[in-house]
């Protein structure tokens, strides 16, 4: 099989970061190929400068082994390179033909379109109505209709940016049938992710990326997760061990038909939640995004007076009215998805961070006076017990790396000695080393004691730290499961809002 | 080929030219309001002796300086709360009229005493009369979600009809010829100069003490963290368990107080009674005086002493240049301009593409 692209020397650097370093591999015709790299590797800019997103500093690409200038998007469409990226771009209140046809270069009746994409769907197996809007469908539908839209331009090439990491168990083994067939039928297909299993299950070669440098281009075929794992980072991983035969007895945290009643159409109402939770467990909330987590974190936290029926209990007391303030007083502490404006402020030193979130404890303060010099031996207590990487507690936070930033974060809850720590995304967007310490810290944490509610995207962190897991579908949540006899088959139904 | 002007955030603003860009801007204005000097066939340099250099070449041109700046730079301190806290008070020269009514009320109900305590009672009154016009746009903020900066701005002008009406009504001084203006307020109740013969009076101490009492609470108190923090992501503010709308609260009453504070001052010591035009703008003004401060309490003493400057240069103008004093407002607003635009330049980055 020949070469349908060839990228010679690429070269693309932003203020202060290289992110593609004299890039050079080929990819080949009819192949399926993976570019494997962590946050910041340069997979995405070097696909965007493919797709036309973005122009290289230097290098060149061959496609058909002819030398393409491709300086936008449509000059890629013409090349037969389409791209499905990360972030939908649907019009929510159109159907999805409507949806369609915008996409659509040449003129092309509706009818005419309708009929193309009904034969494209039924033979790779879409379940789309195209006369549906877009509004009523899952995450996982929204994908496939874009899809279709990229197939409906005949592509040589189709570029799929992270495909997976929006789906359930379910929808990625059908997404990778279909990816299958597709390039049976002469398509090649780039695939970006971060997922070793993934890879390795689908794609015929890998190109690993580090530091906008190639590290290697290989077949996948004698690889496994923890090989290509390796080479990915450079260093070996361990994972996080959790001890799982215990009988957990000491309630510490209830929620008992927790339901909202929202009128707001871009909020999910949450539909009698129960979940119970002992000293020293690990619970985990999975999900995909937009099924609840957020309007449930903001229930926990308490930040918007949000309004729900049921009760939420800690230790025996109704914390339901109480406020953010007081259930920080409680010993209850939190960690918010996003971190740069939420649970840190970018502007504001570290020090200053430290206080952010513990101004309710007596010992930083003297009177209506702030305790400078004890927030400060705190936040080197923190740095220094958490690696974090950075030269002081002066430095701003936004200065620091999405890893260091999130190991300072969850350092500075951990450090006030919570009863109850509540983690969303924990090591969402961050590096593989610091992925591991936090994950490492979360098990031995609660080993001491500490009980611990985990919601996550990610089931892989959510298997390896937790006791128990629960599913949230639609604000419903399923019942528990345990993670030593859990079945994936189950987890991956309960995701698609089949429960028991 | 279509151009098209693009901004973009800059990752790596420069703290260092955010202190500087007063001075850029305000080197800017001299510049460009040079241009306005030669329009009206007048030599620059010149023009700027008058205005910028001459009023100040005395002691009584310094001591009306500090008479200007007093004023100014208290409402600025004030204002700064409100301003850190992403709330836009402009209603401050509403505040100091009602200040101005309060505290002069109290002078008036007191006119034949001769008490060490009737001036402390004034100032007091005047403090609380700012506070109390600020409370009206804090209560329907937080009530009814309104724009604070319409809000405070039309009350404005409602205090100004209140002082309008009580000084034609029934504060009119029966031997005032008729003319709209109260009785002079008793010398109990008159504003200590500094020095005899000159109008610069104790408010300066004020000045200078609300401006220290503001440095610590910027940098060393919980209230003041409070505000930074809500002033810069008030999803943080939330995270962290702060009252948002206290702070609302809170910030209003301090700005209004200190606006009711330098009215008080205005018609308790250089006017000494009440009467329709108690402040040439001094509310508005303030507003440019702190954000040209930096909302920083000492960068706000300064720029008050500038701004104060415009206003005593820009009647030296119109005495000697024979051009009409709102050359004054002119070059408050270039000042104004120049800074928002070195603001935005420092922030972002524009590029045609």
């Amino acid at each position: 099989m020949q070469s349908i692209v060839e990228f010679k020397n690429i070269f693309k650097s932003y203020p202060g970061v290289i992110a593609n370093d004299d890039v050079s591999f080929n990819i080949k015709e009819q192949s399926i190929h993976a570019i494997l790299g962590e946050n910041g590797a340069g997979k995405s800019t070097l696909v965007k400068i493919l797709y036309g997103h973005v122009k290289p500093d230097s290098g060149e690409i061959l496609i058909n082994s002819d030398l393409a200038i491709i300086n936008s998007p449509s000059t890629a469409k013409n090349l037969g390179i389409n791209m499905v990226f990360q972030h939908f771009s649907l019009f929510e209140s159109l159907t999805v033909a409507e949806n369609l046809i915008l996409g659509m270069n040449e003129n092309i009746s509706l009818t005419k379109l309708k009929d193309k994409s009904k034969t494209i769907c039924d033979k790779y197996g879409f379940n789309l109505n195209l006369n549906s809007p877009i509004s009523s469908l899952s995450v996982g539908q929204r994908q496939s209709v874009e899809i279709v839209r990229s197939l409906l331009n005949n592509p040589k090439i189709l570029i799929m940016d992270e495909p997976t990491s929006v789906l359930t168990p379910d929808e990625i083994s059908k997404l990778f049938k279909i990816i299958k067939n597709l390039v049976k039928d002469g398509l090649t297909v780039i695939f970006i992710s971060h997922k070793l299993e993934e890879i390795i299950n689908l794609s015929d070669y890998v190109t690993i990326m580090r530091n906008g440098k190639v590290v290697s281009t290989i077949s996948t075929q004698n690889e496994d997760p923890e090989t290509l794992g390796y080479k990915m980072l450079g260093y070996k991983v361990s994972k996080a061990k959790q001890v799982r035969d215990i009988n957990f007895s000491k309630d510490i945290f209830n929620i008992k038909n927790l339901s909202t009643q929202s009128k707001d159409p871009f909020t999910i109402n949450l539909n009698t939640i129960d979940l119970n939770l002992k000293k020293g467990q690990i619970f985990g909330i999975a999900g995909v995004a937009g099924n609840g987590q957020k309007e449930l974190m903001e229930i926990l936290l308490n930040e918007n007076d949000y309004e729900f029926s049921g009760d939420i209990i800690f230790k025996d007391l109704n914390i339901n009215n109480l406020s953010t303030f007081q259930r920080k007083s409680l010993s209850i502490s939190y960690v918010t998805e996003e971190r740069l404006g939420h649970s840190a402020v970018p502007e504001m030193s570290l020090s200053e961070n430290i206080f952010l979130s513990m101004n309710h404890k007596s010992e930083f303060k003297k009177g209506d006076f702030i305790n400078f010099e004890k927030i400060n031996s705190y936040a080197s207590d923190v740095i220094k017990n958490f690696n974090v990487d950075t030269p002081s507690y002066n430095v701003k936070a936004g200065k620091l790396s999405g890893g260091n930033l999130q190991k300072f974060i969850i350092g500075r809850e951990i450090m006030s000695n919570p009863e109850l720590l509540i983690l969303s995304q924990p090591t969402w967007g961050i590096d593989a080393g610091s992925e591991a310490f936090i994950k490492k810290t979360i098990v031995e944490l609660s080993q001491k004691g500490v009980s611990i509610i985990i919601i996550s995207h990610d089931l892989d962190e959510l298997l390896e730290v937790c006791h128990q897991i629960s599913v949230l579908y639609e604000g419903s949540l399923s019942n528990p499961l345990n993670v030593e006899d859990i079945n994936i088959t189950k987890l991956g139904k309960y995701m698609g809002g089949l429960f028991d | 080929m279509v151009f098209l002007i693009r901004v973009q955030l800059r990752e790596d603003y420069s703290n260092l030219i955010f202190y500087l860009s007063p001075l850029v801007a305000v080197a800017l204005t001299l510049f460009f309001g040079s241009f306005i000097f030669l329009i009206l066939d007048l030599s620059p340099i010149e023009s700027f002796k008058i205005f910028f250099i001459s009023p100040i070449s005395n002691s009584y041109g310094i001591s009306e300086l500090f008479v200007k700046a007093t004023p100014l730079a208290i409402i600025a301190l004030g204002l700064s709360y409100c301003f850190k806290n992403n709330i836009y008070n402009i209603g401050a020269e509403g505040q100091l009229t009602m200040g101005a009514i309060f505290g002069g009320g109290i002078g008036l109900l007191f006119n034949d005493s001769t008490s060490v305590f009737l001036l402390p009672l004034m100032i007091l009154f005047g403090a609380i009369g700012g506070a109390f016009w600020a409370t009206i746009p804090a209560i329907l903020k937080t009530k009814f979600n309104t724009n604070e900066i319409l809000t405070s701005l039309m009350l404005t002008y409602v205090a100004l009809f209140i002082l309008d009406y009580f000084v034609v009504g029934p504060w009119k001084d029966p031997a005032g010829y008729g003319l709209p203006k109260s009785m002079p307020f008793p010398d109990a109740g008159r504003l200590p100069v500094l020095f005899d013969g000159l109008r610069v009076h104790i408010g300066v101490y004020f000045a200078i003490i609300i401006c220290f009492i503001t440095y610590i609470v910027y940098n060393k108190t919980l209230f003041g963290f409070k505000l930074k923090v809500s002033g810069l992501s008030s999803k943080a503010s939330q995270y962290a368990g702060f009252k948002y709308k206290n702070l609302i609260f809170y910030t209003f009453i301090i700005s209004g107080a200190c606006a009711g504070l330098a009215g008080l001052f205005e018609v308790s010591g250089p006017i000494g009674l009440l009467y329709r035009d108690i402040s040439p703008n001094y509310g508005f003004t303030a507003i440019i005086v702190a954000f040209l401060g930096r909302l920083n309490p000492f960068g706000i003493i300064l720029s008050s002493l500038l701004i104060a400057l415009t206003y005593l240069g820009a009647e030296d103008a119109q005495l000697f240049l024979k051009i009409p004093s709102a050359v004054g407002f002119v070059f408050q607003g270039l000042v104004l301009f120049f800074l928002l635009g070195t603001d935005f330049l420092n922030k972002y980055r524009v590029f045609i593409k």
